[in-house]
C-alpha cells in the first residue's frame, strides 16, 4: 500500500511544512468512499455526557448505537455507576414503520422504575431523525411525570460530524444549569476533561494546593447535583477546547463567568496553566502557591523524564488524535522528551488551531486533517516515525508497521494529565518504543518510501 | 453498576439493558473481510462503519479496514445515491480491491436506497466487481448480518456452470480466524477438497511482518466463490449464521446443503465428523480419532470438578446451542442460556436437550445480560461463559469466568486458539475448568489449599 494515491480531493486537507503556503483545510465532510478514522454526531455527544455518573444514557435507536458505546469511555467515579449500563429501546422494524414514540415512552418509565434515576438523558440516532419521533415533547411528558430531568440530545448521526455532537451535549448541559444568586470566589469549573483513568483527580488536588476549589468537571465525574452547581463558579478553566469551546462561551453569555485555556499535558504546559489561572482570578496567593508546586513536583519529576530523554535520542513521533489542542500540547510535550513530531494530524482541529500546528514544527512535517489508515501509513513511514501517538483503530496499523503506539483516548489505562501524568506518558513512550518485542520482527526500512 | 441490578424480576417491555447481541452491519463488515482483496463499504453514516471497526479492532487486535459512504443531511433527504456512486469510484482509485462489498445501515434502509438499481447504475471498472447485503439494524443482529452478506456473496458471484468441481463448501459461521483454520484442517485430513466462506484465517490472524497489508493474503477468493456453485454440497455450520447462504446457493445454483451444529464441543464434532464420512464413504482418520480420544481422556480426568455444576451462558445462538450440548457432556448443568439475537430454534433445540438430559433450565432468545444478571441474583451459578460483558456480572457475584464468543476485547490471544473441533473442545475444558479452581484456591480455607487436584 505505500504507493497508494493520495485521491485528489484530499490534497488540501494534507500540508508539509515549510514547502507550503496555502493554509490546511479542514472542518469540512468527509469524502465518500474514504476510510476514515472519524465518529459520528451521537458519538460525539455521547462522549461528552457519558461521564456524568448518576445519568441513565437512554439511546433511542436501533441496538448498535447504544452497544457500541456501552462503557467505552474509561472515565471514573467517585459515586454512581449508572452510567456505565447500555439503556437503548432496540427499535424493531415495526417500530420505525409506525415511529418509535410510545416506545421510547415505555422504556423511560422501566428506567425509572428500575432505577430511580434524577437524570436521564434520550439520544436520537440517525433513524429517529429520519422518523421524527417527537423527543422533545416525549422528554417534557416524562419529566413532568416522573419529577426527574430527561433532556433529549438531538444526536442523528447524520447532521454533521462529530463537533455537532459536541454541540447537541453542550446544549444538553446548558438546560440543566440554573442560576443560583450565588458566586463564590476562587472557584472554578473544569471544562473538557473527562476524568479519564482518573485525570481531573489530579488537577483538582493541584487546585486544592493552590487555595482554589473545584467547582464541578464538564463532564468528569460529575454529577446532576453538582452540575446544577456551575454557574456559581467565577472562573471556567478549558482543556479539550473541541468539544467545550461552545459551552464556555455560552456560560460566558448566560452567567458572566469568565474562560482560559488550559492543558495539562507536560512539564510546560501543567506549569503554564496553573500560573494562568492563578493570574486569571487574580489571586495572589494562588500565584505563590502555584510557583512551590511547580518547583517541588518539576525538581520531582526532571530527573525522571530526562533519564528517559537519554533514551529517545532520534527518535520521531507521529501524532494522529481526535482534537487540534491535543495535538498542539503533544507537540511540546515529545519536545520535552527529547523527540521531534513529524508528522501531525487530527480528527477535527480547528483553522486556529492548525496554525498554531504550523508554527511549532519543524521545516517538513506533514500535517493532515482527517486522514484515513492508507495516508497515515504512508506517511508515518515516509518520516520514518517510531511512534505513533493515536486512538483505538491506529494501534494495529502502527503495530503492523512495527511502530510503538500510545493511546491518547478512551483506551488509555494511566492517567496523562499533570506532573504524574508525564511521567506516565514517558514511561509509556519507553515501554513501547524500547520493548525487546520490535527485535523480532524482519528488518524494514523506514527511510526512503514516497 | 455492579451492584445496581435489582432482584426482583418485573418483564420489561421496551427498555433494553446491556444488550447481549449488536447490529447487522458489524456481521456483514466482518463476512467481507473474510473475502480476499474486498473492501466493505458501509452505505450510511460515519458513525456507524468508525463503530464497527473500532469494535473488530478491539476484539482482533487487528486493522479492520471499510470506507463509509459518509452520508450527511443531503443524502438522508435526497438518497444515498449519489453517495454510493461516488464511493465507488474513490475506492477503487484510492484503494484498489477487487470487490467491494456494500453493506446498507439503519440510516439507509430507512430512507429506503435501493442499491440493486444504484449498483447496476454505477460505474465499475473492468474486471471488479461490486455486490451489496440488505443489513437493517432494526431486524436480527450482527448474526443476520453476517448470513446475509454470505448470501449476498453467493447471490452476486456464484455459478452453476454444468462442471462439478467435487469440493465441499464450508459456511463456517460467525466463528473466529482460528476456528476457521480448524475446520479447514479437519477437511483437509479428512482428505475432502472445500472452499470455505468466508475465511478471515490469514485477514485477521494475519502474521506481523513489519508491513502494512491492505488486503492480507488470506481470504475466500473470488473465483472460489463463483465456483462454489460447482460444489457437490454445502456445509452450514450453524443454522443462524450460515443456513442462509447455503440455501442461496442450492435455490440459485442446485448444490444440496447440510445443516450442522458449530462443531463447539465433542458431540457436535463427532455429528460433523460423522456427517462427513457418510457423505463421502471415506474414514474418519487417526489423527482426529486420537484427538478424540485425548478429549475423552480430559473429560474423564476432570470430571468430578464439572459434574452437577451449574453454568449460565450468553451468546451468539449458533455457540450457545453447540456449547449447551457441551456444558451437559461434561455434567453440568446450562442453567441459564440466553442469546440476545430473536428466533425461536434456540430455545428450542436447546431445550429438547436439556429434557433428553433430565435438566431444567431458562432458555431464552431476545434477552439481555441484566436478565441473565437477575436470574443470577436469585440462583447463582458455577461458571459463567459469555464475552467480555459478562465480567461485570461475574465480578459483581463472584463467578468463575471464562471468555466466550464476540467480543472479547480485554484479553489477548483468543484469536489465535481455536474453539471448535475436538482440540477447542480441550482448550474450553481447560479453560472452564481452571476458572472454577482457580476460585477454590482463592477462596478456600488455608488448610484446604492443595497443591494436588
Ligand atoms: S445506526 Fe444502526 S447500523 Fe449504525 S450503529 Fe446504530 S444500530 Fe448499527
Ligand atoms: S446510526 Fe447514526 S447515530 Fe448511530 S452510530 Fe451510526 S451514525 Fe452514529
Amino acid at each position: 500500500m505505500g504507493e497508494a494515491l493520495v485521491v485528489s480531493d484530499r490534497e488540501e486537507f494534507i500540508t508539509t511544512k515549510g514547502r507550503q503556503k496555502q493554509p490546511i483545510k479542514c472542518d469540512a465532510d468527509s469524502i465518500a468512499g474514504c476510510v476514515s478514522q472519524r465518529a459520528c454526531v451521537y458519538c460525539g455527544a455521547r462522549v461528552v455526557l457519558n461521564p456524568i455518573t448518576d445519568a441513565a444514557h437512554l439511546v433511542h435507536g436501533p441496538i448498535g448505537c447504544a452497544s457500541y458505546t456501552w462503557d467505552i469511555r474509561g472515565s471514573l467515579s467517585s459515586g454512581s455507576e449508572l452510567y456505565r449500563n447500555a439503556f437503548s429501546t432496540d427499535l424493531q422494524e415495526e417500530d420505525v414503520i409506525f415511529g418509535g414514540g410510545k416506545k421510547l415512552t415505555a422504556a423511560i418509565d422501566e428506567l425509572v422504575g428500575k432505577y430511580q434515576p434524577k437524570l436521564i438523558f434520550v439520544y436520537s440516532t440517525c433513524i429517529v431523525g429520519v422518523i421524527g419521533d417527537d423527543l422533545n415533547a416525549i422528554c417534557k411528558a416524562a419529566a413532568l411525570k416522573h419529577e426527574i430531568e430527561v433532556i433529549p440530545v438531538q444526536s442523528s448521526g447524520f447532521i454533521g460530524n462529530k463537533s455537532a455532537g459536541y454541540r447537541a451535549a453542550c446544549d444538553a448541559i446548558l438546560q440543566l444549569l440554573q442560576p443560583t444568586g450565588i458566586k463564590k470566589a476562587n472557584s472554578i469549573n473544569y471544562l473538557g476533561d473527562y476524568n479519564l483513568a482518573g485525570e481531573a483527580w489530579i488537577i483538582e488536588s493541584y487546585l486544592r494546593e493552590m487555595g482554589i476549589e473545584l467547582n464541578v468537571v464538564f463532564t468528569g465525574d460529575s454529577s446532576s447535583e453538582k452540575l446544577k452547581t456551575a454557574t456559581q463558579a467565577s472562573l471556567n478553566i478549558m482543556q479539550c477546547a473541541g468539544s467545550t469551546n461552545y459551552l464556555a462561551g455560552k456560560m460566558e453569555e448566560l452567567y458572566h463567568i469568565p474562560y482560559i485555556r488550559v492543558s495539562f499535558l507536560g512539564l510546560q504546559d501543567t506549569a503554564d496553566s496553573l500560573r494562568q489561572i492563578a493570574a486569571a482570578l487574580g489571586n495572589e496567593e494562588a500565584a505563590r502557591k502555584a510557583e512551590i508546586l511547580i518547583a517541588r513536583e518539576s525538581a520531582r519529576i526532571q530527573p525522571v523524564i530526562d533519564k528517559y530523554r537519554r533514551k529517545f535520542a532520534g527518535k520521531k513521533a507521529a501524532v494522529y488524535v481526535g482534537g487540534g489542542f491535543k495535538a498542539i500540547s503533544l507537540i511540546k510535550q515529545f519536545r520535552e522528551l527529547g523527540m521531534e513530531v513529524v508528522m501531525i494530524g487530527t480528527q477535527t482541529g480547528r483553522k486556529e488551531e492548525y496554525e498554531t500546528i504550523n508554527s511549532l514544527v519543524a521545516d517538513g512535517t506533514v500535517i493532515l486533517d482527517d486522514a484515513n489508515p492508507a495516508e497515515l501509513e504512508r506517511f508515518m513511514t515516509k518520516q520514518g516515525a517510531n511512534l505513533l501517538v493515536g486512538g483505538v483503530k491506529e494501534r494495529p496499523l502502527a503495530y503492523k508497521l512495527g511502530i510503538a503506539f500510545i493511546d491518547h483516548n478512551h483506551d488509555r489505562k494511566h492517567p496523562l494529565s499533570g506532573y504524574v501524568g508525564a511521567v506516565n506518558f514517558a514511561r509509556e513512550v519507553y515501554s513501547t518504543l524500547c520493548s525487546p518485542v520490535w527485535n523480532y520482527l524482519p528488518d524494514h526500512d523506514r527511510g526512503d518510501v514516497v | 453498576m455492579l451492584d445496581a441490578t435489582p432482584k426482583e424480576i418485573v418483564e420489561r417491555k421496551a427498555l433494553r439493558i446491556n444488550p447481549a447481541k449488536t447490529c447487522q452491519p458489524v456481521g456483514a463488515m466482518y463476512a467481507a473481510l473474510g473475502v480476499h482483496n474486498c473492501l466493505p463499504h458501509s452505505h450510511g453514516s460515519q458513525g456507524c462503519c468508525s463503530y464497527h471497526r473500532t469494535v473488530l479492532s478491539r476484539h482482533f487486535k487487528e486493522p479492520a479496514m471499510a470506507s463509509s459512504s459518509s452520508f450527511t443531511e443531503g443524502a438522508s433527504v435526497f438518497g444515498g445515491g449519489a453517495n454510493i456512486k461516488t464511493a465507488v469510484k474513490n475506492i477503487f482509485a484510492l484503494y484498489d480491491p477487487d470487490i467491494i462489498a456494500v453493506h446498507t445501515t439503519c440510516l439507509s434502509e430507512t430512507i429506503g436506497d435501493d442499491l440493486p438499481t444504484y449498483i447496476r447504475e454505477m460505474e465499475i471498472p473492468e474486471g471488479k466487481l461490486v455486490i451489496h447485503a440488505n443489513t437493517p439494524s432494526y431486524q436480527g443482529s450482527h448474526i443476520t448480518g453476517f448470513a446475509s452478506m454470505v448470501k449476498g456473496f453467493i447471490n452476486y458471484l456464484s455459478l452453476n456452470s454444468g462442471v462439478p468441481n467435487g469440493n465441499f463448501n464450508i459456511i463456517p459461521g460467525f466463528v473466529g480466524p482460528a476456528d476457521m483454520r480448524e475446520i479447514k484442517r479437519i477437511f483437509k485430513v479428512m482428505g475432502i477438497p472445500y472452499t470455505m466462506l468466508p475465511d478471515t484465517s490469514g485477514v485477521l490472524d494475519a502474521p506481523n511482518t513489519g508491513k502494512y497489508k491492505m488486503y492480507p493474503k488470506g481470504g475466500t477468493k473470488i473465483e472460489e466463490i463463483v465456483d462454489a456453485g460447482n460444489a457437490a454440497l454445502t456445509v452450514a455450520l450453524g443454522s443462524y449464521a450460515s443456513e442462509m447462504g447455503a440455501k442461496e446457493l442450492e435455490k440459485k445454483c442446485k448444490v444440496p446443503f447440510i445443516t450442522l451444529k458449530t462443531p463447539i464441543g465433542i458431540d457436535a464434532t463427532d455429528e460433523l465428523l460423522m456427517s462427513l464420512a457418510k457423505q463421502t464413504g471415506k474414514e474418519i482418520p487417526a489423527e482426529l480419532e486420537e484427538e478424540r480420544g485425548q478429549l475423552v481422556d480430559l473429560m474423564i480426568d476432570s470430571q468430578q470438578y464439572f459434574q452437577g455444576r451449574k453454568a449460565a451462558l450468553v451468546g451468539d445462538p449458533d455457540e450457545m446451542i453447540a456449547l449447551s450440548q457441551f456444558i451437559i457432556a461434561l455434567g453440568m448443568i446450562p442453567q441459564y442460556v440466553v442469546t440476545g439475537t430473536p428466533g425461536s430454534a434456540f430455545a428450542r433445540e436447546i431445550t429438547a436437550m436439556m429434557q433428553e438430559a433430565g435438566l431444567e433450565g431458562i432458555v431464552k432468545a431476545e434477552k439481555d445480560f441484566f436478565d441473565v444478571h437477575q436470574w443470577i441474583k436469585n440462583e447463582n451459578v458455577d461458571l459463567l461463559i459469555s464475552n467480555t460483558y459478562g465480567k461485570f456480572i461475574a465480578r459483581a457475584e463472584d463467578i468463575p469466568f471464562v471468555r466466550f464468543g464476540f467480543p472479547v476485547m480485554d484479553r489477548y490471544g483468543h484469536n489465535y486458539n481455536p474453539v471448535v473441533g475436538y482440540k477447542g473442545a480441550m482448550f474450553l475444558l481447560e479453560q472452564m475448568c481452571n476458572a472454577m479452581l482457580d476460585k477454590e484456591d482463592r477462596e478456600c480455607a488455608e488448610e484446604d489449599l492443595e497443591v494436588v487436584r
